[in-house]
């Protein structure tokens, strides 16, 4: 059992687990954050993926152990500034993404980090680029998710 | 001021009263505030109905479902089926849908039909999910495209009536005649400009009484709401990720709990070697032996699959011990029935094909949380058939089903899984065992191995030609047996249905209801037949109907090809019905058929009539080795369909923006079932489970370009659309293929047989486990 404390989504938190246990269910189970969602645990379908230091990442695949004191970590629920949403959330709303919404928080903060991997890179986003995005969408909404990353980009 | 209730009833709606429309029968609840309902059945319409069949079968004849149905009917209140509309004094308009969604969006169009016929926003509409109503019976259930179809016309009469009763309500407390009121917004608006809000009238419109009145619904002409595109109503709550599924609920003490599964396929345990040691593993909490697994109930999801594969367990074989797809293959072909016309009379064609396994896994794995007292139970899940679950839960706890309280949660995805409720069953006696209450959940490797699949099919047709007719059609599907069983919604015929035979009988009747050769191709039979009940299977957008139409698809290029016929054309001459040659003549047009394509290329068709709608596919098809060989990691890549056109004839369109939506997904599955995904059953458990071993449509398998186009409609209804972007699509795309590379497959998705691309995960322990080096990836 240890102490661990990071920041998730501006607010500083600490938790007494285990330092094996995956970030994922610390978010999840400990702290009630239920944006993430799991859909593997193994690093594959990328529900669950967020942001670390403004980097996109899986928690699922994290021992919290980890995380340092400094690590910022963002959720979906973090992504909005208040009430003004993320362009890209926008997007999505705007193109009617989601089905289920299951994977949809994965996808937007894959989404978010890719644009901003491929402006760093100055790299074209395009459908090479959307296509090393490996989130799975089992309601097949991989169309519109095209369509808004690329209409988000434009707003980042 | 004192309020007063209406007097009597409005006869009619005097303002809205065309001669000649047809009139419907609601009711007016008591109660304080405006209460509405109509009947949840179709045959409160007064005439003939214009839909013919239902979309589910009818109930099976037995004398035994029958009687205890009546009874059950007979013992409750009149009014007890119906669905209702409340009107609240702060001036919400709610309304508790006995349907599941899944993300098919039939809360948004549940909303705009409510919204349309009470000229309200459709923001202003509160639509939630209704726990069991066993006073329901059949009409709880969520499957077979039917929501729309069979909701429709019922929340329209409620609807109706609360809008005139708010009328006559407001046009007396603003003493004008109610023919000069009109309503806006939730407002009733008088003359000279003034306004009363709904919920102001909530009370003075409600009844003291219930009785039925008959209401006239507003003509199509005037609609607003009702086939313009609108935006899903739950988007916000999902792009912020506010939107509750099961597993994100905090019910007090309902912990994280995994189960422990056999190697086996439905293996069950005989003894566990380490309980205790298990028992004291950091953050557990509980441990025990239950029907399908050891469970392990823990403070966190990770800390309960760790326990669950530490532990030790002797399980005894499954229900397809030693068994391997060509075992499974070799049993249902033993079972094909025969053809009515001998090979060689003429000219016949011969076609055979296999359809492997699928996985009906869905990205929410079967969840449900369970909360078990001495004296009641409680029971949380997204479940497309919650009456069933309850009488079946009841019995799992051995409380009277109204002890029994099941909350439906909107589902991650469901395509026909959900309506079973395997989870809930689990968490129901986890809970009981425990004696406290669980999150159970159902890990991707449990989902993948031991969840629900769409069963391994074969389809064989034979055709014979004439100079230029099609003489005959003849068609065998044969199918590891679907299971059907809760499907018809309600624990009576769920128990009726268990009876020896009645999945048979069952099966057959959705075959024959559901599936049409939509050619006129002369003498034409169909004839299911069913094997092997080891498997859990499930609908997956549709049970028959993806295979059944690739197979004839297929065989249709081939008739075409053999009468020296364009694909396109021979359709077009041969179909049946002016909605499916406006379907294929409005995908030839926008999709360009004919035009030239590289080598390695090419163009194909399908169509399709279900649900009372008609679609038809044009897919172009990449097959090119530097496409097919494209280098992703633990990915397959396979032929890539680069561009679909799909056109769709559904009748009345409720929310455009929808249908398409639901379009693209049934293409996202046509396009895994006949390209990449699969199961693959060896030594009695299936191999796959990952999503990198089940190669479900990815980013580099989506079409770049997809055009949904809506045909025009005039009939008077909705039809289905779950279901129904799969068949027409994967009959495009498996024709394209052959198009494209001259090889007509034996067997579908075509990869089946292709070493696969990753190593096996080992089945002790069941899960895999997490890796740490997550860091190492971001991007
Ligand atoms: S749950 Fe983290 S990648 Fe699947
Ligand atoms: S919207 Fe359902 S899994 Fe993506």
């Amino acid at each position: 059992m240890g102490t661990h404390t990071f920041t998730l989504n501006g607010e500083r938190v600490t938790v007494d687990v285990e330092d094996d246990v995956r970030l994922l269910w610390v978010i999840r189970d400990m702290l009630g954050v239920t944006g993430p969602k799991y859909g593997c645990g193994i690093n594959v379908c990328k529900a669950c993926t967020s942001h670390i230091n403004g980097k996109a990442f899986n928690p699922c695949s994290v021992p919290v152990g980890a995380i340092s004191d400094d690590d910022e970590v963002t959720t979906i629920e973090g992504l909005a500034d208040g009430d003004k949403l993320h362009p890209m959330q926008e997007a999505w709303l705007d193109r009617d993404v989601a089905q289920c919404g299951y994977c949809q928080p994965g996808q937007i903060m894959a989404a978010v980090a890719k644009v901003r991997q491929c402006q760093e890179e100055g790299r074209d986003l395009d459908d090479d680029a959307i296509e090393e995005i490996r989130n799975i969408c089992r309601c097949g909404t991989y169309n519109r998710i095209r369509e808004a990353i690329k209409a988000g980009a434009e707003n980042m | 001021m004192a309020h007063h209730r209406l007097a009597s009833p409005p006869a009619e709606d005097g303002l809205r009263k065309p001669v000649g429309r047809r009139r419907f029968l609601g009711y007016l609840i008591a109660a304080p505030t405006l209460v509405v309902a109509a009947e949840l059945t179709r045959n409160q319409i007064f005439g003939a109905p214009e839909a013919s069949a239902a979309a589910l079968p009818s109930v099976p004849q037995t004398p035994e479902a029958y009687d205890l149905l009546d009874a059950l009917r007979d013992a409750m209140r009149p009014t007890a089926n119906l669905i209702r509309i409340e009107v609240g004094r702060d001036g919400t308009v709610s309304f508790a849908l006995p349907r599941s969604d899944n993300g098919q969006g039939i809360v948004t169009s549940t909303q705009m039909i409510i919204a349309e016929e009470m000229d309200l926003d459709v923001d202003q509409v509160r639509v939630t999910l209704a726990d069991a109503r066993p006073e329901l019976l059949f009409n709880q259930i969520t499957g077979g495209s039917s929501t729309t179809f069979t909701t429709y016309t019922p929340i329209r009469v409620a609807a109706a009536l609360a809008r005139g009763r708010l009328l006559e309500a407001g046009a007396q407390l603003l003493a004008q005649d109610v023919r000069t009121v009109t309503s806006r917004k939730g407002l009733v608006l008088g003359a000279g400009g003034r306004s009363i809000p709904f919920g102001e009238l909530a009370e003075k419109a409600a009844s003291d009484t219930t009785r039925q009145v008959e209401v006239t619904l507003k003509a199509r002409e005037k609609f607003s709401v009702i086939g313009k595109p609108h935006n899903k109503t739950d988007a916000r709550d999902i792009v912020t990720g506010r939107k509750v599924f099961a597993t994100d609920l905090q019910i007090p003490d309902a912990l994280p709990t995994v189960i422990c599964r056999a190697p086996d396929l439905n293996g069950t345990p005989d003894d566990v070697d380490n309980l205790d040691d298990v028992r004291s593993m950091p953050g557990v909490t509980d441990v025990e032996v239950v029907s399908t697994g050891v469970a392990v109930r823990a403070r966190t999801f990770g800390q309960a699959i760790d326990a669950v594969n530490a532990l030790q367990v002797s399980w005894n074989r499954g229900t397809v011990a030693g068994e391997d797809d060509e075992s499974i293959l070799r049993r249902v072909r033993a079972a094909e029935l025969p053809m009515a016309v001998p090979a060689g009379v003429g000219r016949t064609i011969d076609r055979a094909f296999t359809f492997w396994t699928a996985s009906n896994s869905s990205l929410e794995t079967n969840c449900a949380l369970a909360d078990v007292r001495s004296d009641r139970a409680e029971i949380w899940g997204p479940m497309k058939n919650p009456i069933a679950a309850q009488g079946d839960i009841a019995k799992i706890v051995d409380l009277p089903i109204s002890k029994v309280t099941v909350h439906v949660t909107q589902g991650g995805g469901s395509f026909g899984r959900k309506l079973f409720y395997d989870a809930a069953l689990e968490a129901a006696e986890c809970s009981k065992v425990f004696g406290k209450p669980v999150k159970l959940m159902w890990t991707r490797a449990d989902d993948s191995r031991q969840g629900r699949v769409h069963p391994m099919s074969t389809s064989r047709v034979r055709a014979q030609v004439g100079a230029d007719a099609v003489l005959s059609y003849e068609q065998r599907h044969t199918s590891v047996a679907t299971q059907i069983n809760p499907g018809l919604g309600e624990p009576v015929t769920a128990a009726a249905v268990k009876a020896p035979l009645g999945n048979l009988t069952l099966s057959e009747s959705i075959f024959e209801l559901t599936q049409v050769t939509p050619y006129e191709f002369g003498v034409s039979t169909r004839l299911l037949n069913e094997v092997d009940m080891r498997f859990n299977t499930s609908a997956m957008r549709n049970i028959y109907s993806p295979n059944v139409a690739t197979a004839r698809e297929l065989m249709v290029d081939e008739l075409a090809a053999a009468m020296g016929k364009d694909p396109y054309e021979f359709r077009r001459e041969f179909l049946r019905g002016a909605r499916l040659r406006g379907v294929l003549d409005a995908v030839a047009k926008e999709g360009r058929w004919g035009r030239s394509m590289k080598k390695g290329t090419a163009q194909g068709l399908g169509v399709h009539t279900e649900y009372k709608a008609a679609t038809a596919a044009l897919v172009e098809i990449d097959c090119r080795p530097e496409t097919v060989d494209r280098p992703i990691r633990e990915g397959v890549t396979g032929p890539r369909v680069t561009r679909v056109t799909f056109a769709v004839d559904v009748g009345l369109v409720v929310n455009p923006r929808g249908l398409e939506a639901q379009m693209m997904g049934g293409i996202s599955d046509a396009i895994a079932l006949i390209l990449t995904s699969s199961l693959h059953l060896t030594d009695g458990h299936f191999v796959e489970a990952s999503w990198d071993n089940y190669f479900y449509t990815r980013q580099w398998n989506t079409p770049p370009e997809l055009n949904v186009v809506i045909v025009e409609s005039d009939a008077p209804e909705p039809g289905g659309a779950g279901e129904l972007g799969l068949s027409a699509a994967c009959g495009a795309i498996a024709n394209a293929y052959v198009r494209a590379t001259g090889i007509v497959p034996e067997y579908f998705p075509i990869n089946h047989k292709d070493p696969f691309p990753f190593e096996p995960k080992p089945t002790v322990p069941p899960i895999p486990e997490s890796p740490t080096d997550g860091l190492d990836f971001t991007y």
